[in-house]
């Protein structure tokens, strides 16, 4: 079942975001829902997935190896690119190696690509663009629960919620098959936009960007105040809530109406619905999370969340939307600077011996953590950073912030090597391209937003020229000395070891059982367990088994409006592109749906900046500017311009300001002068 | 470095929170006359309204000191500054040297000077709301004097627990300071309709002990008495210390009093002829003093100010100059007495210098940033008073959707894809959704899409 059925229909999973979709995709290439698999049972796919299959065949496929933007053959690329790696590192020592993954690699791919670092390059120096994605909310949740899996419990669960609390996601965008889940509760969207998912809400409370984590605050001191805790839950369930009670003293709903610009009486009313639910849960997204206080802001929700009484009760609980196809199982397994397989810490001792172990290698000879993502770009060519980049599933010229500055990082390597099957802007700067597998034509597992295991099987020959990313690794690391596995099937076996005794422990899952149980959630630690939908029903993942309340207090923004820059910007999706948009910028009929960058703003900004709907305008931060077309809208604050970054552009104005503990930059709020193009 | 804080209120431990943020070494003391921990006075009126237990409304744990290395000497006032040597001296003979000193020694309650006025109690500390909470269990009516901010969250706190409660006020109209006479009027009346009788533009002259009896002898029957007359800096130490005190103690942009090494924060000191009232400004000046203490070079320019009653079923919001009128300034103003609604704008230059916003609004977020940050006012006045009045309506009726308009954002399908789906012979959702992907993205389309072929259907006469 794992082979090559080229004809007749084929049981796969759409290539974009984290809800993973089933879909078929049979003769001609034609996709169609499958009604298995929960995500989207109702045969539900959003435009995106209806026009997956274009990029297959519509000429835009890189089929050779590229040096220097000349095709040659496979040998002459892997020999080119493996001989300067050796050089660079005898030059330099490891560390001038750097490895950048993605958060849309399958797991065998996430899992290989940690290895190939530790075991074949030797570097520390290895981070992936899901840093950008879900890292604030899997540091809280590690913090509290004592495990991070993004949704623990099934979407399914969410129809039959009475409240659904959405901080910081438009998911009528990003994933609409997910707002089928949410026809039934009443939903609480918590965004500066009035989005596509703000505007099905039944309570819609439109913050300042950059005030969530003081929102937040404001909820729990109504919940406290209006004697809303669930008491009995926190004293069975919980510990820390004393001191949070104390230091939620300060922040009175008055207070959090001025910082937020959120009316006191909409608190009330929200927190009101969220107590007076039988089943509630609060979810929150990238809105949230994309913070210097992104961590804080995550643990504000999830002590609200506690207080309530919602986690580890069936019917109730927090998630994290998470947004990259496999932006849950790519934190798992050993592409995070701090990470091995299993959701280890590299700084464990235990773990790494275990690692060693399946890897056959002494556990000293593997590095310790790395550098995070952005700052791992904003060290390469300089004197004490990496001097060559190998990159897989990631398009930072345009998704990391700062982007000109990191453009120039990139510039300043003496190598780097991409692995894509399409020329985007970041491959187009790249010494060496290997083109490589599309998700129709190869076979992995993904890991979605619930943390349920899927099966995404090949379902087309690739183009003649063309090799899996697990080739690529494997070919250079052969020639470093090195052997790997590249039948994902053996990947797969291996990651079950690697991961077996740890936090995501994979070791009962099969390929098999997944085609069978359409999907096996983690933990699964024997081949007869049955996995586990909603793992903190008993107990949290913590030493005691209680899940902890963390105090946190809210700041300004890292970077406030001047006189200068005087507007707030938020960057953000929209509906028919996929985060750098290196692949739905290549899908013609996504392309006629939203064709170009534009810069939404309030009617009453725009007459006072003299700017009509239509005019190109230009936006200024202190890192860069960016052009775009203006979008008059109401749904927007007064105070924000809101960008989409699937562009280039948007990124160039964001602000690389770092949350302390999960290394994410603040993409969601900067500092802007707009102004019309002359 | 060794820093003294004399107050351990609102503002002083504030400021020692910011101090040892910003510096975790210097050494820190902190003398408190009070022996319970700093507590929220804000939260106060939510104590007595029973909205709160008395110990919700502490600012920092007792065991927060100890874990941040200050020592805090609660229950020990500070009886005297001896400038000459650089000590503070407590009542109990304690001499603690400093280097720097700040003041945060707050203020008091005004007791009026009349014939039994002893009888009453006043709204000020959480000691003061222990008192009257337990007086309220056996009373059958009170009476509050003073009908400023917190005389009337006491007042509405009271009757929320079911106690009569008239409200006394000398002036013509409620919260003569923030408010406009329609306004104060139109507040009364609110509070009226939640059982608290107001009596404005009375006096009291006495307290007796079945009531208070006004000027010109009329007697407010009550057996509980509440004082909320205004507050007065509390400056004693400062003065006897010889520095500049006027209505406060004199403070410069630094917060620094003329004896450089002495700093007043809180409602105890004056910045450019202000004393402020209220917690906002107590912490602007916390962290303003902070940051100079341990080096920096902020300085503090005068507070905004926002007074946000907090009162159950009462929505009230003044920011700012609300007195001027249409002399000096445009006023944009609407008022629907039977709702409880009254709103008004003052703009001088095009920017918003004041506001009254009375009755729940999704204006007050807005207008308090617009206020607080003095940005330009847009020149849709009434689309801020009114969010939601300009934005467009949703067309439910499918005649009146343009053929351009976007009815399946999942799927990027327009009514005229829709019609022109229809026209090929799709009579229905799945006909149409098997066509034009409509309707399989999120699903929220489906009852357009239903209505567009319903009505495409009717029109020519098609029974669907």
């Amino acid at each position: 079942m794992v082979s090559d059925p080229v004809d007749g229909a084929v049981k796969t999973h759409c290539p974009y975001c984290a809800l993973q979709c089933g879909m078929e995709i049979g003769p001609e290439l034609a996709i169609r829902p499958r009604t298995d698999i929960p995500a989207n049972a109702s045969g539900a796919l959003c435009q995106k997935g209806w026009t997956a299959g274009e990029l297959l065949t519509n000429g835009e496929r890189l089929t050779s190896p590229l040096l220097h933007g000349e095709p040659v053959e496979w040998d002459v690329a892997l020999d080119y690119v493996a001989n300067r790696l050796a050089a660079i590192r005898a030059e330099h020592g490891p560390d001038a190696v750097a490895v950048f993954g993605g958060g849309g690699l399958t797991n065998e791919k996430a899992y290989t690509l940690g290895k190939f670092a530790r075991v074949a390059l030797g570097t520390s120096q290895i981070d992936y663009n899901g840093r950008f994605c879900m890292s604030s909310a899997a540091a809280a949740s590690i913090k509290a629960f004592g495990m991070d899996r993004g949704m623990p419990f099934p979407i399914t669960d969410l129809a039959e919620a009475d409240v659904v609390l959405l901080a910081g996601g438009n998911v009528a965008e990003t994933m609409p098959p997910f707002v089928r889940h949410l026809d039934g509760p009443r939903m609480i969207v918590i965004d500066p936009r009035r989005s596509q998912t703000a505007k099905l809400a039944w309570l819609h409370l439109q913050p300042t960007p950059g005030t969530d984590l003081a929102l937040a605050l404001g909820l729990l001191h109504l919940v406290i105040a209006e004697g809303l805790v669930d008491e009995e839950y926190v004293a069975a369930r919980t510990t820390g809530f004393d001191e949070v009670r104390t230091s939620l003293s300060a922040w009175w709903p008055e207070r959090v109406e001025r910082i937020t610009g959120v009316p006191v009486y909409r608190m009330r009313q929200a927190v009101r619905a969220m107590a007076a639910a039988q089943k509630a849960y609060i979810l929150t997204g990238r809105g949230a999370e994309q913070h210097a206080k992104g961590t804080d802001t995550v643990s504000a929700f999830i002590n609200l969340a506690l207080a309530l009484g919602l986690p580890g009760r069936h019917g109730s609980g927090y998630g994290c939307v998470t947004g990259q196809g496999n932006g849950q199982g790519g934190r798992e397994h050993g592409q995070k600077a701090d990470q091995l397989p299993g959701y280890r810490k590299i700084d464990d001792p235990a773990a790494r011996e275990h690692v060693a172990g399946v890897w056959g290698v002494p556990p000293e000879s593997l590095p310790g953590p790395g550098r995070s993502a952005y700052e791992l770009l904003d060290a390469l060519g300089t004197p004490g950073g990496p001097k060559a980049l190998l990159l897989f599933g990631s398009n930072p010229v345009i998704s990391a912030p700062a982007a000109e500055h990191v453009a120039e990082r990139i510039a300043a390597l003496d190598l780097l090597v991409t692995c894509d099957f399409v020329m985007s802007e970041t491959a187009a700067m790249a010494d060496v391209v290997f083109p490589v597998t599309q998700w129709a034509e190869e076979t992995g597992t993904m890991t979605n937003l619930e943390g349920r295991v899927l099966l995404r099987r090949r379902a087309v020959t690739p183009p003649e020229g063309v090799r899996s990313d697990l080739d690529v690794l494997a070919g250079l690391a052969e020639r470093l000395g090195h052997r790997l596995e590249t039948d994902p099937v053996k990947v797969f076996d291996e990651l079950r070891r690697a991961s077996k005794g740890g936090l995501a422990d994979y070791s009962g899952i099969t390929y098999e059982r997944i085609a069978a149980e359409k999907g096996v959630f983690w933990p699964c630690p024997e081949p007869d367990h049955p996995g586990t939908p909603r793992p903190f029903l008993d107990s949290f993942a913590t030493p005691d088994g209680r899940a902890r309340f963390v105090p946190v207090q809210h700041r300004p923004a890292a970077e406030e409006v001047d006189e200068d820059y005087p507007v707030y910007l938020s960057t953000g999706r929209v509906l028919a592109h996929y985060q750098s948009g290196a692949q739905t910028r290549r899908i013609a009929s996504l392309v006629k749906a939203a064709p170009e960058p534009f810069v939404e703003l309030h009617p009453d900004l725009a007459e006072q900046l003299d700017i009509s709907a239509g005019d190109v305008v230009r936006v200024t931060s202190k890192r860069g500017e960016a052009k775009a077309v203006a979008r008059i809208s109401d749904a927007i604050r007064r105070d924000t311009v809101f960008m989409p970054f699937h562009w280039e552009g948007a990124n160039r104005l964001t602000n690389p300001a770092l949350d302390p503990t999960s290394r994410m930059p603040e993409f969601k709020v900067c500092a802007v002068r707009v102004e019309r193009d002359s | 470095m060794r820093l003294v804080v004399v107050g351990n209120g609102m503002a002083g431990s504030r400021l020692v929170s910011e101090v040892r943020t910003r510096d975790p070494h210097m050494k820190i003391t902190i003398f408190g006359a009070e022996t319970c921990q700093p507590y929220n006075r804000v939260l106060l009126s939510n104590v007595l309204a029973g909205s709160s237990r008395p110990d919700q409304v502490r600012l920092l744990d007792s065991s927060w000191y100890a874990a941040h290395d200050v020592e805090a000497a609660f229950g020990s006032a500070v009886a005297h500054i001896d400038r000459e040597t650089r000590h503070v001296v407590t009542e109990d003979g304690r001499r603690e040297p400093y280097d720097l000193l700040v003041l945060a020694t707050g203020s008091e309650a005004i007791v009026p000077p009349i014939p039994g006025v002893e009888r009453a109690i006043p709204f000020r500390t959480l000691e003061d709301c222990e008192r009257i909470l337990e007086s309220a269990q056996q009373a059958r009516k009170a009476v509050v004097i003073g009908g400023g901010l917190l005389g009337i969250e006491a007042a509405r706190g009271l009757a929320g627990r079911g106690l009569p409660v008239t409200l006394l006020h000398l002036a013509g109209h409620l919260m003569e300071r923030q408010l406009d006479v329609e306004a104060g009027e139109v507040l009364g009346e609110t509070l009226n309709g939640l059982g608290v009788e107001i009596r404005t533009g009375v006096s009291a002259e006495a307290v007796l002990e079945d009531g208070v009896r006004l000027a010109g002898g009329e007697l407010v029957e009550a057996d509980l008495v509440i004082l909320a007359c205004g507050v007065r800096p509390i400056t004693k130490l400062a003065a006897e210390a010889g520095l500049e005190v006027r209505r406060g103690v004199v403070v410069d942009d630094e917060l620094r009093t003329d004896d450089p090494s002495i700093f007043a924060i809180g409602e105890c000191a004056e910045h450019d002829g202000m004393v402020y009232g209220l917690v906002a400004p107590a912490w602007e000046q916390a962290s303003v003093a902070a940051d100079v203490i341990t080096g920096g070079k902020a300085l503090y320019r005068g507070s905004r100010l926002v007074t946000r009653l907090k009162a159950r079923s009462v929505e009230l919001a003044a920011m700012g100059e609300t007195h001027l009128t249409e002399e000096h300034a445009e006023v944009v103003r609407f008022s629907h007495r039977a709702r409880g609604t009254y709103r008004k704008l003052v703009i001088r230059d095009g920017r918003l210098v004041g506001a009254i916003l009375l009755g729940e609004s999704d204006a007050v977020g807005t207008l308090t940033q617009l206020f607080d940050r003095g940005g330009p006012v847009p020149g849709d006045r009434a689309g801020l008073l009114f969010p939601g009045l300009s934005s467009a309506p949703v067309t439910e009726n499918p005649t009146l959707i343009p053929d351009a308009a976007k009815i399946c954002q999942c799927n990027n399908v327009t009514k005229g894809q829709i019609r022109a789906c229809w026209e090929a012979g799709a009579r229905d959702v799945a006909g149409v959704a098997a066509a034009t992907r409509a309707t399989t993205g999120c699903g929220t389309c489906k009852d357009a899409v239903e209505g567009i072929v319903s009505w495409l259907c009717e029109q020519e006469g098609i029974s669907v």
